[in-house]
């Protein structure tokens, strides 16, 4: 036996660049690829003389980190021309006078990543004739396509974008959408409007300060005082309009909120402002108040641009299910055909056949064919589970070894994947609220002031006039105006947003930093958060010459053992050399020939069953790896008398830093726990060797919300971390929900943070982040209160000016402002990234600081 | 200094001028998408330069 050569280089992918598994290699072969999506994409690009340009682009725009495998499925997409598709998805442009006209879709795209990407999408119309213009978004990763119906049909146009890597889906939720952009241009209209006030108030406003010094004509006076007047009403009446209404909302329902002091500080001073105006004498704080409205018009901006991801989130059944089927029509009779079919065509009773890497688009009964099943979604653990005719089968679950058929029981929200979507959507609605800190100090704020106000009217009614007191009165609620609270707090969030986008996590809501200061209960997820997630090879014991076979046999099978084997083998490959007569079994076992060696890999069962007795020198080890709770696989050679000679094992272990940050997270007061839908054993041991007391196995989905609710209706605060559709329901009902890195969608669009790295040390810093946001909200709020104690002391003192208060209020929120960038940014820089799980990471701190992981299909 | 009178109505319909072409441009969708747009003209010069 020849002794194991090992490969002298790494050949890479010529489309994603990730390394080719050795029994894909080609010899001599100059493109090399790593499945077959890339080899698609790859030839789409050089036929259509492209390729050149996008490569040389996507050099340039992404780096390695983010590389993945083309996603290229080969779908068809015929039920993209069907009418029920075309009635809800395309508008039609009529053209001019009766010529046929164009139509409009917007599609969403899976596999966006960076620039190249748009420069590669747009170029649409150059690929198929009659696309008339396309253009990309990459915040969402969605597409607009015009295109003319009469030259080009939409499946086409998928079938294209498909075929270039970029599997299209038909977005969904879309009057949640269409709210959203119409919330934030209501935003930037009222923004600019109060920009416009305040610029011209400030401007008369000037003309009086100046004419006040040097003499001016009564005359030009009342024109600027007018002018002043009718800008600052505009202001407070149209974008100011927001917190009048809000203060009225707060003062009905009794609750403190930051709006309430603000209105007053707006009507008191327009109201005096007025009578000043029309009277011809005292002041006018028009010029204040409309600079007043602008600022904290673009603090709710700045709020409300962090939060526009959690709009995103599409309808999350659709996510999880195919967009369209193959129905069989007449099943078993000679006229059998069958016809893509969108979802929501798909009827109960329908007969569906569902091909090896398909997910079952609903909720039924295996009609024919023997298959093996991934149930991550509903279980979190990717072993498939075999399947025969008979057994339940679930929407959202994959179909992983053979072509079989089901009819159909369930479908759309009424199947499993459906109602469990539902919970999310129930979570997310339900969310225990938190009263920000913000609206808790202005509730107190209010109180304070007008107590201070109405002192300061009686004290100066005695000392003076009455309109003195008034006077007085009024320049005290501007000046006590909490503006530097209202713009400093939503800008210091959304800097912490930002730092946290820097190191890789993605926060949907600003509230999360507020929630993790209160300590609680820390639920985790095993398989994938704790764990990898998948099996990785613990220990080889036998034969080394072998690890070469088993490479190359298992390099053709999709089951989660023989895809460790591969990556873990792969080192050991032979280039070039392929498997060939292979033979997958469904009793766990694989067997293909192997430069004229018939090699067989599987299960000591699987192998008995063939003949080959596993050697005595190899039982205790074997004995050894089972009790450890490790997968056993063995491997043998037919037609010869060794038998077994050499075993590989396989478990799910721990991520390297997972002891690491869950002690760091305890010494933080956060109580640790296990949820699991593996069996106990296994939970127990991983939770026993991260150091983990308390766990739970076989937690069904709606067990983890349960879970989660019984200790928040025990008053604790609950954060979840997960990463699969099983934990979305627990994830969208706690406090905080994270996902971790390579969760499922649906675990991304009901968690509140999006950890963008893998490992869990950005837990860790989401912890750490949160202390140090808070902390500068607080330092802030000290700064800003000490300005508006400034301004209340000069005010009751009668000494308070409109030209004093036009210039306090800018400085102070300035200096607020500054305040809160310097102290979040100086220290994040020292902790770049930290992660612990040595052989994923390729990020570091050069990493692309936003990673494109979210279009929400 | 009635020059006033007049300088003062321009300002304030240059203001408002200013204001008409920003709101046109919301309602036209131009600050929908904030990131693509700085990308795309890169791209366009790029493929013209290697053409």
């Amino acid at each position: 036996m020849t002794p194991p050569p090992r490969t002298e280089e790494r050949v890479d992918c010529s489309h994603c660049g990730l390394p080719v598994p050795a029994g894909r290699v080609e010899i001599g072969a100059e493109e090399q690829f790593c499945c077959g999506g890339c080899r698609i994409v790859f030839q789409t690009l050089r036929s259509s003389g492209l390729g050149e340009d996008y490569y040389a682009l996507r050099a340039r725009f992404d780096d390695a980190s983010g590389a993945e495998p083309a996603r290229a499925t080969g779908r068809s997409y015929e039920a993209y021309d069907r009418e029920t598709f075309q009635d809800e998805h395309v508008r039609r442009i009529p053209g001019p006078d009766g010529a046929p006209g164009l139509a409009q879709v917007d599609l969403l795209l899976e596999g966006v990543r960076c620039a190249a990407c748009v420069w590669l999408v747009e170029r649409l119309p150059k690929l198929i004739p009659g696309v008339v213009e396309v253009r990309l978004r990459m915040r969402d990763a969605r597409v607009t396509i015009v295109y003319s119906p009469e030259h080009v049909a939409l499946s086409r146009i998928a079938r294209e974008l498909d075929a270039l890597g970029y599997p299209a889906h038909p977005p969904g939720a879309e009057e949640q959408r269409e709210l959203a952009r119409r919330a934030e241009r209501g935003h930037l209209i009222r923004m600019g409007v109060a920009a416009v006030c305040a610029g011209n108030a400030m401007l008369v406003a000037f003309a009086l300060y100046s004419g006040r010094e040097g003499g001016i004509d009564p005359s030009h006076a009342a024109l600027f005082r007018w002018t002043g007047l009718a800008l600052g009403w505009l202001s407070i009446l149209w974008p100011g309009r927001t917190f009048l209404r809000g203060a009225w909302a707060a003062l009905r329902t009794g609750t403190g909120h930051l709006d309430l002091p603000i209105a007053i500080a707006l009507v008191a001073g327009a109201l005096a402002g007025t009578w000043n105006t029309v009277t011809g004498r005292g002041e006018a704080y028009f010029d204040s108040l409309t600079v007043l409205v602008f600022l904290l018009l673009v603090g709710r901006y700045v709020q409300a641009r962090q939060q526009r991801w959690a709009a995103d989130a599409v309808d999350l059944t659709r996510a999880l299910t195919p967009a369209s089927c193959r129905v069989v029509r007449e099943a078993g009779t000679p006229r059998e055909s069958t016809e893509e079919v969108t979802l929501d065509e798909l009827a109960v009773g329908d007969v569906v056949e569902v091909r090896p890497g398909e997910p079952f688009p609903a909720d039924g009964v295996l009609e024919s064919g023997r298959s093996r099943v991934d149930r991550a979604l509903l279980s979190g653990e990717s072993e498939p589970v075999a399947v025969e005719p008979g057994d339940d089968v679930h929407a959202g679950t994959q179909n992983v070894a053979s072509v079989v058929r089901m009819s159909v029981a369930e479908v759309g929200a009424s199947s499993r994947v459906g109602r469990l979507m539902g919970l999310v959507e129930e979570g997310l609605a339900h969310k225990p609220p938190i009263q920000r800190l913000t609206d808790r100090i202005a509730g107190v704020f209010v109180v304070v002031v007008c107590g201070l106000g109405v002192a300061n009217f009686l004290l100066w009614s005695v000392r003076a006039d009455l309109a003195t007191a008034i006077d007085h009165t009024v320049a005290l609620l501007i000046v006590a105006c909490p503006c530097a609270l209202g713009l400093a707090t939503p800008l210091t969030l959304a800097v912490a947003v930002g730092r946290a986008a820097r190191s890789g996590l993605l926060v949907k809501d600003a509230a999360v930093f507020e929630r993790l200061v209160r300590r609680g209960r820390l639920l985790l997820d095993k398989t994938g958060t704790l764990t990898h997630g998948e099996p990785r090879l613990v220990q080889w014991t036998g034969d080394p010459a072998a690890r070469a076979d088993v490479a190359a046999v298992e390099a053709h099978s999709n089951h989660p053992i023989a895809r460790a084997l591969v990556r873990d083998l792969e080192e050991y490959a032979r280039p070039g050399v392929r498997a060939a007569e292979l033979e997958e079994r469904l009793d766990g076992g694989v067997a293909g020939t192997v430069e004229e060696r018939r090699v067989r890999v599987g299960s000591l069962e699987h192998l008995a069953a063939h003949g080959h007795a596993l050697a005595p020198g190899l039982r205790p080890e074997a004995e050894a790896m089972e009790s450890r709770g490790e997968s056993v696989v063995g491997v043998a050679y037919d037609g010869r008398s060794d038998g077994v000679v050499a075993l590989a094992s396989l478990a799910d272990s721990p991520r390297p830093d997972a002891a690491a940050v869950v002690d760091s997270l305890v010494a933080r007061g956060w109580s640790p726990e296990v949820l699991s839908g593996d069996v106990d054993g296994a939970v127990d041991r991983v939770a026993g060797a991260v150091g983990i007391e308390h766990a739970w196995g076989r937690v069904e989905p709606e067990g983890k919300l349960e879970r989660v609710r019984a200790l928040q209706a025990k008053g604790e605060v609950v954060w979840m971390v997960g990463d699969g559709v099983n934990d979305a329901a627990a994830l969208a009902a706690a406090d905080v929900g994270v996902a971790v890195h390579g969760g499922a969608e649906a675990s991304l669009a009901a968690a509140d943070v999006y950890a963008s790295r893998p490992g869990l040390a950005p837990l860790e810093e989401l912890a750490d982040l949160s202390g140090r946001t808070m902390r500068t909200i607080q330092r802030n709020l000290a700064l800003s209160f000490t300005y508006n104690a400034a301004g209340i002391t000069l005010a009751m003192l009668g000494l308070m000016d409109p030209l004093v208060a036009a210039i306090l209020m800018p400085i102070s929120s300035a200096s607020v402002l500054v305040l809160a960038m310097l102290s979040l940014g100086r220290r994040s820089r020292s902790r770049a990234s930290t992660s612990g799980d040595a052989p994923e990471t390729s990020s570091g701190p050069g990493q692309r600081t936003f990673e494109r992981a979210l279009p929400g299909i | 200094m009635s020059v006033i009178y007049i300088v003062l109505p321009l300002a304030l319909v240059l203001g408002g001028a200013a204001l008409a072409a920003f709101l046109w441009a919301v309602r036209r969708g131009q600050f929908d998408d904030l990131d693509t747009p700085a990308i795309r003209m890169v791209l366009e010069d790029d493929v013209e330069n290697d053409r």
